[in-house]
């Protein structure tokens, strides 16, 4: 695989994905050449392979012309250190920082060593991903004692901290917002999250493949059918598996069914919360009728368990498909409405326009990734540039925005929403006949995986590792928020408190998937 | 004399029990406007309830000002009830204060909800009372210029003498008076926290205005709270009212009148209450900076409404 000059020893282990392992100066090579070459990096995780090779492992997935990269390097057991990636990618900061906390392993020379994941639930010196690691015994302990978090203070004449969170006054997900301000702008921002912190990753080991994409899909259930599909596609990539094509269509069916649903619901809180409750409660209408589409057809209001490994749960038959086309053009029709009441309402847009803005240059070097990417110039989408089966056949048009506003976010939305809709009448038109579930091929020995999938949110990536015995030893979900959430915290600077809830909903991030 | 207090108890005990009803009939109008069921109109009297019969949960830092608050805003908010003239004019009340006096009681209520939000020390708290105070004294003026115009009128800042004023005579456009009553109308808006300035239902902490001076309080201080704050919107219907539409009430001593004026003012209050819902459903809330200019322009109509007093009906 050539990146710049210099031609790396990456092998193809899948459409547009690339596999490699090398020496930890040759990761900081590759990250320099795929920055130089406008690529980001999309993941970062560590393992314990302390059972395999005697030392632990560090992974990146990066994201470069050719697709996705996944490079790993060996770390030796006594000292486990790599050097700092966040100099190079802004957005491993974090990253690194949670792989400390879970794995205890180190970036050398990072600036911000401070915890990320853990708060009091285990000790400083307790790296509960680790094999030895007994969560049992963990619950049984007493708790550790709390070690504060040192935010960062902003001084002078006026300024103050306004705290929220974690427990907030509606029924979100929980995250703490620490603002710098004076009178009603915002100085600084600093968010603090981990409140999710459920064991996933943990509970993922020695687990069967078929309950492990159960689990894939509950990372973020706003997400499932695009966690889901990436944990199928690497588990059939590892297995070497093939799919029938049928399931691989309705899977992608799936996947825009889950786009539109959630690009329904931000759309109508966007309004929301610009207090037009008119908005919210037409869109929360149009979401409602897609989900009850939803549980008629599949079984389930947001197709939980639709997507297995080796194909899917549920088919579709012909007086299904003519139901779904026919709500899709009545929906469509219902949005073009109500856009040209969003884009006709004076406070509205004024609420909207120029409000936390993410200029394409901070958004190039923070990688900001998804769909708040494609509003500020990102121009990534796996569907397009990367697309799997059956995407590679359906041409689909990328929706994006310069100015990087709630605005341009909204707009991406229903760009977005339009294109799904659009494509759902296509795949309903030309989906193949045949099965929609093959039987895994067994696992003979230690194999691996990874699966790349464009969800609502952004790309969503599940890397698998599995062990001999066809169970499951290491598998990392890796969510869009991770990049996206340091932006919120940029995208605030300057505007005004109030502004804030609109803004982060305009991100509409998650706080339970990159918090395992 | 003995009927006159009479009568004043009743309006007084009538805007009390009421006010919560036209907060019903607002989100009830609300909720159809915006394509879903209703909830009950006596849905206020059964949060009031609920309220009532929980235990109060308050900070260890509060002071006894916190305490009191609820009890200050509901009083002031009830003497305001009893001095505006709802179904009849000229009340044993009434010269107790005039319309200079009335903006003074609402502050006096503001400022001690001010104070116990700032007294229990959460941001929140703060945020809200400064904000608050933002608005208001951006209002206040306002409404005081509203005042003026329409006393200019009757040459009185008495309240009865203005509504008799206004009453007795035949039916006439006042130009300077349409001015003032749309002044009223948003400063009205502003002071009731309503949208566009303030979202009364919103559960985004840190977007609200009135809502987070509140957030600390719990059971029977909210409920007053509550309970006061449909009345304070149930007072500034009535006032407006009193001020521009004043036909129908009963004059001094007119008891027979008193049915065919609870008639109309009831008729009044469901029209007014259905029109401030409409511009509910059909507006957004304003971005924070902008309600200065939102009640900048209230001051200005009103300002107009005045010079216009003079120039055409003086």
């Amino acid at each position: 695989m050539k990146i710049g000059d210099h031609e790396w020893r990456l092998d193809s282990i899948g459409p547009h994905i690339w596999r490699g392992s090398m020496e930890t100066g040759q990761l900081l090579a590759l990250s320099r050449a795929v920055k130089e070459e406008g690529g980001q990096l999309v993941a970062l995780w560590g393992s314990d392979d302390r059972h395999l090779n005697g030392g632990f492992g560090i992974h990146v997935a990066l994201l470069t012309g050719l697709g996705l990269a996944w490079v790993s390097c060996v770390l030796p057991a006594e000292a486990p250190a790599y050097p700092d990636l966040a100099h190079i990618f802004p957005q491993a900061d974090r990253m690194q920082r949670a792989a400390f906390d879970l794995l205890g392993i180190t970036a050398t020379d990072a600036v911000d060593e401070r915890k990320w994941l853990r708060h009091n639930a285990w000790a400083a010196s307790e790296f509960p991903l680790r094999k030895d690691f007994s969560s049992l015994a963990a619950r049984r302990s007493p708790l550790p004692e709390a070690d504060a978090y040192p935010f960062i203070y902003v001084q002078g004449d006026g300024v103050h901290e306004i705290a929220v969170g974690p427990i907030h006054a509606g029924t979100i997900e929980p995250g703490h917002f620490r603002f710098s301000i004076i009178g009603d702008r915002i100085l600084k921002l600093e968010a603090r999250l981990g409140y999710a912190h459920k064991g996933i990753e943990k509970r993922f080991e020695g687990m069967e493949l078929a309950t492990g994409a159960r689990l894939a899909g509950r990372v973020s259930g706003d997400s499932h059918s695009a966690y889901a599909w990436a944990y199928c596609m690497a588990v059939e990539m590892a297995t070497a598996s093939t799919v029938p094509e049928r399931a691989l269509w309705l899977r992608a069916l799936f996947l825009e069914i889950e786009r539109i649903a959630n690009h329904l619901g931000d759309l109508g809180y966007l309004g929301n919360d610009v207090a037009l409750a008119f908005g919210f409660m037409q869109f929360w209408r149009l979401k409602e009728d897609w989900l009850r589409m939803s549980i008629k057809l599949f079984g389930h209001r947001y197709l939980f368990d639709c997507i297995t490994p080796g194909g899917v749960a549920t088919d579709i038959d012909a007086a299904g498909c003519a139901e779904l086309d026919a709500l899709a053009c009545r929906i469509e029709a219902e949005i073009r409405e109500l856009k040209i009441i969003y884009d006709e309402h004076a406070t509205l847009q004024d609420r909207f326009a120029d409000t936390g803005i993410c200029k394409p240059e901070l958004a190039a070097q923070l990688g900001l990734t998804g769909l708040a990417g494609r509003a500020s110039a990102q121009t990534w989408d796996v569907r397009t540039q990367f697309p799997q089966v059956p995407y590679d056949r359906l041409d689909v048009n990328m929706a994006t925005q310069r100015r990087g506003d709630v605005l341009a976010r909204a707009e991406v939305r229903f760009a977005e929403v339009y294109e799904s809709l659009r494509l759902i009448r296509d795949i309903l038109k030309r989906l193949p006949a045949g099965g929609i579930h093959a039987p895994l091929q067994p696992a003979q020995a230690a194999c691996e995986g990874l699966g790349w999938v464009e969800g609502w949110r952004g790309e969503v990536v599940v890397a698998v590792r599995i062990a001999a015995d066809g169970t499951l030893d290491r598998v990392h979900p890796h969510d869009p928020s991770w990049q996206n959430w340091p932006l919120v915290e940029m995208g605030v600077l300057g505007n005004i408190v109030p502004d804030f809830p609109l803004i982060n909903k305009s991100f509409n991030l998650s706080y339970s998937g990159p918090d395992l | 004399m003995s009927a006159g207090i009479l009568l004043q108890v009743a309006q007084t005990l009538l805007a009390i029990l009421l006010a919560p009803l036209l907060m019903g009939w607002v989100n009830q109008c609300r909720a159809w406007l915006q394509g879903r069921s209703a909830p009950p109109i006596t849905q206020p009297y059964r949060s009031l309830r609920k309220l009532f019969h929980k235990d109060a949960v308050i900070a260890h830092t509060a002071s006894p000002l916190f305490r009191f608050a609820p009890y200050m805003k509901f009083a002031c908010m009830a003497l305001a009830a009893g001095i505006v003239p709802t179904i009849a004019n000229d009340l044993s009340f009434s010269p107790a204060a005039d319309v200079i006096a009335l903006v003074g009681i609402f502050a006096l209520a503001r400022v001690f909800l001010a104070l116990a939000a700032m007294d229990i020390g959460t941001p929140f708290g703060t945020l809200g009372a400064r904000r608050d105070m933002l608005v208001s004294f951006l209002a206040e003026p306002a409404l005081l210029m509203v005042f003026f115009t329409a006393s200019l009128i009757s040459q009185s800042t008495e309240l009865p003498i203005i509504v008799a004023t206004l009453a007795h005579k035949a039916f006439a456009i006042h130009p300077s008076l349409a001015f003032a009553a749309v002044a009223f109308w948003m400063i009205s808006v502003a002071e009731n926290a309503r949208i566009p300035v303030d979202n009364p239902s919103t559960h985004l902490e840190l977007t609200m205005i009135h809502e987070a001076m509140i957030l600390e309080y719990s059971a029977r201080h909210l409920a007053l709270i509550e309970w006061a704050g449909a009345l304070k919107l149930f007072t500034y219907s009535a006032l407006g009212i009193a001020l521009f539409l004043p036909w129908g009430i009963a004059l001094q001593g007119d008891i027979a009148a008193l049915p065919l004026a609870l008639a109309a003012i009831v008729a009044k209050l469901a029209v007014g209450g259905a029109a401030l819902s409409f511009m509910e459903v059909v507006s957004a809330k304003v971005r924070l900076f902008r309600v200065p200019e939102f009640l900048g322009t209230a001051f200005l109509l009103a300002v107009l409404g005045m010079l216009i007093h003079f120039l055409l009906e003086g």
